[in-house]
């Protein structure tokens, strides 16, 4: 690890204008960087710890029925929380789906929207990375991708986006708040990850300096609570990331589907929300052919980046079992696997 | 007073013993307090700490390394470079010894696989000692790396493991193959593994002038002191390794590695004590690993399902400049009966570290492939893989025809089946679902593994308060020697363990040998039975002699030893208690030494085995092709049980090897560069809790009067074997797909 | 640069110079106060042999820098039985038999009492199964572990119960 400054502002303003200067990096729970720092992938001159900064580690509501989630949230803090649990389940499930008890106690929503890939090839500084060092080349390409994206990739960059929980928050058309050098701004989780085009080290649409301070959800969220499902396809049963996930929301008008809320994780550099396939949903009677007839538009546009076709069609059969399951309704308690497969679901149906 | 003999052979241990509880362990309380010290946990005054630089080529050679750079962070005391290194007494290119390696340790600027040193950073602190490793900022001269079928080099290689021939033929398979009704074969691909011990490779080390104190983790504590003696030209003597605890060992502790080497070189170098612990991704290379393999299976077989014939041939990668080959083809030479048996195997040179021995050499890998394809031959008979099994039962050991010493394995099938559910089993796949849609399948394994001894010595010493301290240098690398060989040395000395000290895990002790093969409990613990059995004769010969004693006499009749007490054999009422033999006697003390010894003549009449039966359930999702080994069962028979807690514990380790195995566990080396690109416990998958939800172990009663006379066989390794068939059968099962690449993927079993 | 962090370490306040930021809370533990109890497995937050407890919760010490810690209350595997009586999650090991090298054994009873703490398992094994699945065992001591976890939350229980009346 290299050596950094470290700083500790007491304010949000102090912390932006540290973490505009080049060569910094927010540090909150560190669960991501200091591995990153650790590897050499990130080699940060600044540190800027922001796990002091007032007031960004709660969860309040809007009268509505709207979640504003600061930025230091735990994760498991999160997923626990009964009322987030109610109004929003796929988040939980999906949190809960991450990592191990140990790195959710720690780990913050914040940290989560900005963890970096899990690909080996970005991680290892020996290897060529456009993410990593913008026109290096990309070894992943021709190398070790069985697991890499089908969707939204280039040649530049063949990466995916790990996260688990912002694949129910951009289903669930999560805003994210961010102050910075310029004052303060919102834009929607689907827009904060960027596709990796021809620089792929632009990850996001944060400036130099932009803090993320809070996470909102809309009212309207809810409307899918009590058929909400986040299903996740590993290779162990857990403590590992995606292979492909997917959070599946319904509001439904008897068996017909007012709305439908569908995104995917582990296929892209972001999370991806599945558009396409929520306009063949709503309006369309809740069964297995619309299902099916979901999960082919949610992946028209798939094609492997490498050894790695299976993904597609693991994707569409994933859709397809996730809106099976939250038409059957989101469970009365997280399953005692969550988000597996193997996981019967316990208790009684969801009531939101 | 010291007996420098060897007991005769006693007869099977006396019952009323203590040997056969199953005690806690000793080190418990000091485990889970996080007293138990180990390697890295030392921290002697004026410590450094060394940090390895290590390659990202797989073959060629460094051309620049900016120790400036490295040299100028603050805290860094030395780098080390082939151009700086300290000379070695022995040359490291060269193999020393019965289980030597070729060794790097910076001899000069060659790569030969990814993740070798090239280089050592001290520095005061850990921290500085990192970054200065990483500053060096290593170019290289890169040439094409060797990295599979295609590029590797293939050769015919004079052994495999650990000094057995590449080829073993028993009777004329193409004779067999011809007067087979059926042949069944197939082609199994097993992927290079990794120990993955949780506690990765360190040494703290200490010199003294030509004294050298080495803090590590050591499988074979003697041998290990004379071998890093003789690299520092000093005697073994010279050299106390402290190793009371290992976090676990799997085969990767008992053999010399570079980084460990560098580590005691620096320390000698800058006259410091030094610290070295490999991270885990140093791990992925020098310290060795399960070799991949390419097997095929041929099996002939009559009208009856019996083999007619049994041949397994094997490709088995190594590196290019050494020699281990993962014996796996040899796996078919004892499981089951067949006229004609023959194993082979042949090398393929990659450009990797050395692969060396990994908890079950050969026969978990090898069993892996015989296991599932004697599935696919009991689907081609049409008949049950049990009943298969059965009929293909070995009465004699297969090519020799020697008698087992004991073989209870057909009690294993019928206790595990029983306990498992196996009776009702469909015969076909894709039979059977749950209650929530996923597919279900049933699988069964055969297990086996021989029972090889090592020369073991330990000393014994009754003192005058009754109390007992036992001695030798034994290794506790999980599997519970400090609980085990305790509760044998007190067996043998009639005492309650709780009043018998015992030393071990440091080199200046009686040598206790090897902690592998599964011969760790019968050799030291042979050993240390027979010390135990030459005080108590020396202390009856005191107390028949004296007429004071009312064992006066006892010399012909003979005495048991029980509860610190000797008694008379024919009249149990005369006893008398150690304390008072010594005393009277005017003795402090009574020492006496014992070796492992058994049997030579019974050694070669008989045929010696551990075996086993491990029944799988798995559950797969029938759409993701996810699965989960939901049950596993397994029926072991080994002889005499010491410690039933501990020896279940180590059924449930090795099943669990046996499921990381068939589901999990492959390192994947890029084709281009060679580097290991999962060298992490996040991509290399282990399994984890949730992996392994029902697991049952079943110890068979077996009685074996001539395997020592302790009648312990092993029971490290046997769990490993057979599972992982069993668990790819019961894939089979459930998917009707066969699939003969290990791990198991998800999109294997995904279909159409 | 200096930094004085205070902490509170198994129930001692203690005031810790640091030279420098780069020093995990796993490291600090190790090599400079010589609490060696919580071990290094992986170093990346992959095998849970770290785990201690920070402000009460279970975390992975290796991921977390010193630093950022300041004022924190740290209890480690040395601070958790009550002298020499052991903590019930410390006995229920023993009995279990829930490891067997003991290198990932700190790490997995400080995880278990922070999932007993945690409250989320009730006595489902599966859920036990999972919320400990952050702890690799190589040795493969699983079944143990989760025995022995359920059993000390009925001894928890229990002496709760009897506190209560």
């Amino acid at each position: 690890m290299n050596r950094f400054d470290y700083i500790r502002p007491a304010t949000a303003a102090e912390a932006i204008a540290a973490a505009a200067q080049p060569g910094s990096a927010y540090l909150a729970a560190g669960t991501n960087l200091v591995d990153l720092m650790k590897t050499g992938a990130a080699r940060p001159e600044r540190l800027v710890d922001i796990t002091r900064l007032p007031g960004l580690d709660r969860i309040d509501w809007s009268p509505g029925g709207g979640a504003r989630i600061g930025a230091l949230v735990r994760n498991s803090d999160l997923a626990y929380d009964p009322a987030v649990r109610r109004a929003f389940p796929a988040v939980a499930e999906a949190l809960l789906s991450g990592a191990s008890p140990q790195l959710r106690n720690a780990a913050t929503l914040g940290g989560n929207l900005l963890q970096r890939t899990r690909c080996a090839y970005f991680f290892d500084t020996a290897s060529a990375c456009n993410r990593r060092a913008p026109g290096a080349g990309c070894d992943a390409r021709e190398g070790e991708n069985r697991l890499h994206a089908i969707l939204g990739w280039s040649e530049a960059c063949i990466a995916t986006h790990p996260s688990d929980v912002c694949v129910s928050l951009v289903a669930l058309d999560a805003v994210v708040e961010i102050e910075g050098p310029d004052g303060a701004r919102e834009i929607p989780l689907e827009a904060l990850h960027r596709l990796p085009g021809d620089a792929p080290d632009q990850e996001t649409a944060l400036a130099a300096g932009e803090l993320i301070v809070a996470v909102r959800l809309p009212p309207q969220a809810a409307a899918v609570a009590s058929h909400a499902r986040y299903l996740k396809i590993r290779e162990r049963t857990s403590y590992a990331f995606a292979v492909v996930s997917a959070a599946a929301g319904l509001d439904l008008d008897g068996t017909t589907i007012r709305q439908a809320r569908l995104a995917l994780g582990g296929v892209a550099a972001k999370p991806w929300r599945a558009r396409a396939a929520e306009s063949v949903l709503e309006g369309a009677p809740a069964d297995a052919a619309t299902f099916a007839r979901a999960a082919e538009a949610a992946l028209a546009e798939a094609r492997p980046s490498g050894d790695n076709a299976f993904k597609i069609e693991l994707a569409r059969r994933l859709i397809v079992r996730a809106l099976s399951d939250a038409l059957a309704g989101t469970p009365g308690q997280p399953p005692a696997l969550p988000a597996s497969p193997f996981a019967a679901p316990a208790g009684a149906r969801h009531v939101a | 007073m010291s007996l420098e003999t060897a007991s005769p052979l006693a007869p099977y241990p006396r019952h009323g013993s203590n040997a056969g509880q199953p005690i806690t362990r000793r080190d418990g309380e000091l485990k889970v307090t996080g007293q138990a010290t180990y390697a890295a946990d030392n921290h002697p005054e004026g410590l450094l700490y060394a940090v390895c630089a290590v390659s990202s080529i797989a073959r060629g050679r460094v051309t620049h390394l900016d120790v400036a750079a490295a040299m100028a962070h603050p805290g860094v005391v030395e780098v080390l470079t082939p151009a700086n290194r300290p000379p070695l007494a022995l040359d490291p290119n060269v193999k020393h010894g019965p289980f030597g390696f070729r060794l790097e340790v910076l001899q000069d600027d060659t790569v030969r696989y990814a993740n070798q040193p090239i280089a050592l950073v001290a520095a005061e602190s850990l921290e500085a000692a990192v970054e200065g490793a990483a500053l060096l900022n290593p170019r290289y001269e890169a040439q094409p790396a060797r990295t599979g079928l295609e590029d590797g080099q293939r050769y015919a290689p004079a052994g495999v493991g650990v000094g057995a021939p590449p080829r073993t033929a028993h009777g004329d398979v193409e004779a067999g193959f011809a007067a087979a009704a059926r042949i069944v074969e197939a082609d199994f691909e097993t992927p290079a593994q990794f120990h993955n011990a949780m506690e990765p490779h360190a040494v703290v080390a200490q010199w003294d002038g030509d004294r050298l104190t080495l803090d590590m983790p050591n499988q074979a504590l003697v041998m290990s002191r004379e071998a890093y003696g003789a690299f520092f030209g000093v005697p073994g003597a010279n050299v106390l390794i402290r190793s009371p605890f290992l976090g676990g060992g799997f085969g990767s502790k008992a053999i010399l590695n570079g980084p460990q080497l560098l580590g005691i070189l620096a320390a000698r170098h800058l006259k410091r004590p030094v610290k070295l612990v490999l991270s885990r991704a140093q791990m992925y290379g020098p310290v060795g690993h399960r070799g991949r393999t390419w097997q095929t299976l041929r099996l002939g077989l009559d009208g009856q399902g019996r083999l007619t014939a049994l041949r397994h041939r094997s490709l088995a990668a190594t590196s290019s400049f050494d020699d281990f080959l993962e014996p796996a083809a040899n796996a078919s030479l004892h499981a089951y009966a067949s006229p004609a048996i023959l194993s082979e195997t042949e090398g393929l040179r990659l450009d990797i570290g050395t692969p060396g021995p990994m908890r079950a050499p050969g026969e978990a890998s090898g069993s892996a492939a015989l296991e599932a394809a004697m599935d696919e031959a009991a689907e081609a008979c049409g008949m049950d893989p049990l009943d298969f099994r059965l009929a293909n039962y070995a009465e004699t050991e297969p090519g020799t025809g020697r008698p087992y010493s004991s073989k209870a394995l057909r009690e294993c099938y019928a206790e595990g089946a029983r306990a498992f559910g196996w009776a009702g089993r469909p015969l076909r796949p894709r039979q059977m679902r749950d209650a929530d849609g996923l597919l279900v399948g049933w699988g069964v394994g055969s297990a086996l593994f021989p029972c090889p001894h090592f020369p073991a010595e330990a000393r014994a010493t009754l003192r005058a308060d009754g109390t007992a301290l036992v001695e030798t240098a034994g290794v506790d690398m999980g599997q519970g020697a400090w609980t085990v060989l305790a509760q044998i040395a007190a067996e043998a000395l009639g005492l309650d363990p709780a009043r018998v000290e015992f030393r071990s895990g440091v080199s200046d002790l009686p040598d206790a040998g090897v902690a592998g093969g599964s011969g760790h409990t019968a050799s030291a613990g042979l050993a240390l039975h027979n010390a135990g059995q030459n005080v108590i004769a020396r202390l009856t010969e005191l107390a028949a002699a004296d007429p004071a004693s009312p064992l006066f006499g006892a010399g012909n009749v003979g005495v048991t030893a029980r509860d610190g007490r000797l008694h008379r054999r024919d009249d149990d009422s005369r006893s008398e208690s150690y304390a008072e033999i010594l005393a009277r006697a005017g003795q402090p003390l009574i020492t006496a030494s014992g070796r492992m010894a058994r049997d030579e003549e019974a050694v070669q009449s008989w045929a010696m085995y551990s075996h086993g039966a491990v029944f799988a359930e798995v559950k797969v999702d029938p759409d993701f092709g996810m699965v989960r080994a939901t049950r596993l069962v397994g029926a072991f028979a080994a002889g005499r049980i010491v410690n039933p807690r501990l020896v279940r514990s180590q059924y449930y380790g090795g099943m669990i090897w046996g499921a990381g195995f068939a589901l999990h566990e492959a390192a994947l080396a890029d084709r281009r560069t060679g580097r290991i690109m999962n060298a992490d416990l996040a991509e290399y998958r282990v399994p984890v809790n949730a992996d392994v939800p029902s697991l049952e172990a079943i110890l068979v009663p077996e009685e074996d009067r001539y395997v020592n006379p302790l009648g312990v066989k092993g029971v490290g390794e046997i769990g490993i074997t057979g599972t992982v068939g069993a668990i790819a059968n019961a894939v089979w099962h459930a998917t009707g797909v066969r699939v003969r690449r290990f791990p198991i993927h998800i999109e294997d079993l995904m279909g159409g | 640069m200096s930094l004085a962090l205070s902490l509170n370490i198994n129930g001692q306040p203690r005031t810790v110079d640091i030279d420098d930021p780069r020093v995990t809370l796993l490291d600090l533990l190790r090599e400079r106060l010589h609490l060696t109890g919580a071990k290094k497995g992986c170093d990346r937050g992959q095998c849970g042999a770290c785990t201690v407890l920070v402000d009460g919760r279970r975390i992975n010490a290796c991921l977390t820098l010193a630093v950022s810690l300041d004022g924190a209350d740290v209890i480690t595997i040395e601070g958790l039985a009550d002298g020499e009586r052991l903590h019930p999650v410390q006995a229920a090991f023993i009995e279990h038999d829930a490891f067997q090298c003991g290198f990932c054994t700190p790490g997995q009873i400080m995880s278990a009492v922070g999932l007993l703490a945690e409250g989320h398992a009730g006595d489902d094994p599966e859920r036990v199964r999972e919320l400990m699945s952050g702890n690799l065992c190589r040795c493969g001591a699983y079944r143990g572990v989760t025995e022995a976890v359920l059993e000390a939350q009925s001894t928890l229980a229990a002496a709760a119960r009897e506190d209560a009346a």
